[in-house]
């Protein structure tokens, strides 16, 4: 079992260094950071100063090298326009963030799951089409699309919450609204077709057949065995708290992560922006890790076989 | 004497394509009664249907009657009471018909607790005592395994155990041993025996093995595309079918003994339920088949004391019954 865990936590390890080497290339490839920060009307002795100030006249794999090394010394850099750490500014807007995905999340689980198990124990009746229609248009709807009619609903036209900003609990309301609705979609559909799948196995008929009462082959026998699947969307959910959240950010002005990277991509901002990638990756590694410790936990077939993979 | 479960007219349908036409069967107490025909004659259908375990989209209409009490269409928690409780039902594949997430003690508790009233250790004891009873070796520590972590054939010996968790009336073994290898096949079958020996229950063996129904029940039915075509009692039926169709099943049957001979098919396929003959719905298939067949369905009628067969040319036919038939 330690091996397999010291496996697994390697295989995460490669997976954030890839994402990072990726990051670090695309971003030097696509705009120079000197430019952009100083302006192209800057006089070229500032423009080579600022270089040699960040390094940025450095060989790029020279760079990379000095990079990976700061990174294994736990420094993540400094942010170019403000020269203040980069992690200082990032974990600045974790909480922001934190504070739309985090309910946005519940509100997905609280809508999506039940209303997937519901569609599928009433599969094909009227409450199914409208609950599968309504996850349709949830998930195909894009999140600023539907955050501008919102907007427009409640805050242009009723005028009953605030369109964009942080002040009170008021402001949060329809980012979090936006955000969890697509994800109710998603994970409604999910369930669903976990439930439907469960449903028609041998042994839900086994547990009808010996008296169990619909209610309970339902929760004790047919939720367990749908679980497993679902787990894998609501991992991926959890992997997307931190980051999932920046087209809404920007539509709603929330002060979160998400704008923080827009911004930060848009001057070329490297460290800062290289600092977020590596959080995101992290946060979603550590999520999918948790979902595969969790499959072990709900389907005793996968635990044996781990088991005896660590022989 | 009353019957332990009688079924009168059974009749099932799927989107208006009936699968099922007015079955009519009865089972005695401690009575072992054979149910043989090809897949899709309806013999899994019959007891699903009677235990109300078909999907909403059926529509089962006819009679049920367990002890004499109308069960078809009884209310969920009645219907409960009687799954597992008076008449319980194992399956084709066991790997599949137990549930993967559970343990065996979980899965067999839960017949203990819904139908004996039991809970906590007393669960863990019989559950344990069960267990030995169908031949799981270590079953103490095997209470705590998954289904996963036995063998097909334990598998079918954990569904048998839970089938006896509720001291049923009634156990209807859906081709028990079809999934199984021939020697576990044969365990299988004698722990049945066996099982039906020490509690003295009725059952309803369903297979299209003739031979494994020959050995273990004491009367058959022959069904064939939704209906008992004949029924009579198991050495009987194989010693002198009635049915031609009957007659088919057993003619394609190697002897044992005797000089070796070619083995008879029954010419052509099962009828498309949707496209049912208008009479017998054997008669396309049927060798002695006259015009008389292609009217209107044979009904089942007794021959003899204690057979019934669904075909108006047997042998045994008086012609005056032929002949009254063909009047109606």
């Amino acid at each position: 079992m330690a091996r397999y865990f010291v496996i697994r936590i390697g295989r995460a390890m490669i997976t954030i260094a890839l994402v990072v080497t990726f990051a670090f290339v695309v971003l030097r490839l696509s705009g120079d950071p000197a430019l952009i920060i100083m302006g192209p009307e800057a006089p070229p002795e500032v423009i080579a100063a600022f270089r040699k100030a960040w390094g940025l006249d450095d060989p790029i794999w020279m760079q990379y090298f000095d990079y990976f090394g700061a990174i294994a010394k736990g420094e993540l850099g400094r942010s170019m326009r403000d020269g203040r750490p980069a992690i200082t500014l990032v974990l600045e807007r974790i909480p922001a963030t934190l504070t739309l995905t985090i309910p946005a999340l519940l509100l997905k689980l609280a809508i999506g799951i039940p209303g997937g198990i519901f569609a599928a124990l009433h599969r094909n009746s009227l409450i199914d089409r409208a609950v599968m229609i309504g996850a349709v248009a949830g998930f195909t709807v894009p999140s600023f699309v539907l955050g501008l009619v919102l907007v427009l609903i409640f805050a242009v036209q009723l005028g009953w919450l605030p369109s964009g900003g942080q002040e009170t609990w008021r402001h949060a309301i329809l980012p979090i609204v936006t955000l969890g609705i697509g994800g109710a979609a998603v994970l409604a559909r999910f369930t669903r077709s976990a439930m439907l799948e469960v449903l028609g196995q041998p042994y839900i008929r086994t547990a009808s057949a010996k008296g169990v009462s619909w209610r309970a082959v339902v929760l004790s026998h047919a939720l367990p065995n749908a679980a497993i699947p679902t787990v894998t969307i609501v991992g991926f959910m959890v992997g997307t708290l931190i980051a999932g959240a920046v087209v809404v950010e920007s539509v709603f002005s929330w002060p979160g992560v998400g704008r923080l990277l827009v911004v930060a991509v848009a001057n070329r901002d490297l460290a800062v922006v290289q600092c977020i990638l590596l959080l995101v990756a992290a946060t979603m590694v550590t999520s999918n890790l948790v979902v595969d410790f969790l499959y072990g936990f709900l389907d005793p077939r996968l635990r044996n076989r781990e088991a005896a993979g660590a022989h | 004497m009353q019957p332990l479960v009688s079924l009168d007219g059974l009749t099932v349908a799927f989107n208006g394509i009936k699968v099922l036409d007015g079955i009519s069967l009865s089972v005695g107490r401690g009575e072992a009664v054979g149910l043989v025909g090809e897949s899709g004659s309806g013999k899994s259908v019959t007891w699903l249907a009677a235990l109300g375990l078909l999907p909403k989209t059926a529509a089962v209409s006819g009679s049920v009657k367990l002890e004499g009490t109308e069960i078809l269409g009884a209310s969920p928690s009645t219907m409960d009471r009687v799954r597992g409780g008076r008449v319980a039902m194992i399956f084709q594949d066991p790997a599949s018909a137990l549930n993967p997430v559970l343990t065996i003690r979980r899965q067999v508790g839960e017949s203990l607790a819904l139908h004996r009233g039991l809970s906590g250790a007393a669960i863990h004891a019989e559950a344990r005592r069960l267990l030995d009873l169908v031949g799981i070796p270590d079953a103490e520590r095997r209470l705590s395994a998954y289904p996963h972590e036995f063998s097909g054939g334990q598998n079918q010996r954990i569904m048998i155990a839970m089938a006896l968790a509720g001291n049923p009336d009634l156990l209807i073994a859906d081709e028990p041993t079809t999934a199984l290898d021939a020697t576990i096949q044969a365990q299988i079958l004698e722990l049945i025996r066996r099982v039906r020996r020490e509690t003295g229950m009725a059952i309803v063996l369903i297979s299209h093995d003739l031979g494994v129904v020959a050995e273990n029940c004491d009367r058959v039915a022959v069904m064939y595309a939704g209906s008992v075509v004949e029924e009579a009692p198991s050495v009987e039926l194989f010693d002198d079918p009635l049915h031609p169709y009957a007659h088919g099943l057993i003619g394609s049957l190697p002897p044992i003994d005797g000089p070796r001979r070619r083995l008879t098919a029954i010419a052509g396929t099962v009828p498309d339920p949707k496209a049912m003959p208008r009479g017998c719905a054997f008669a396309p298939r049927c060798v002695h088949a006259a015009a008389l067949c292609g009217t209107k369905p044979p009904r089942l009628r007794a021959v003899g004391e204690n057979r019934r067969v669904a075909c108006v040319i047997d042998r045994r036919a008086r012609a005056t019954d032929i002949i009254g038939q063909a009047a109606e």
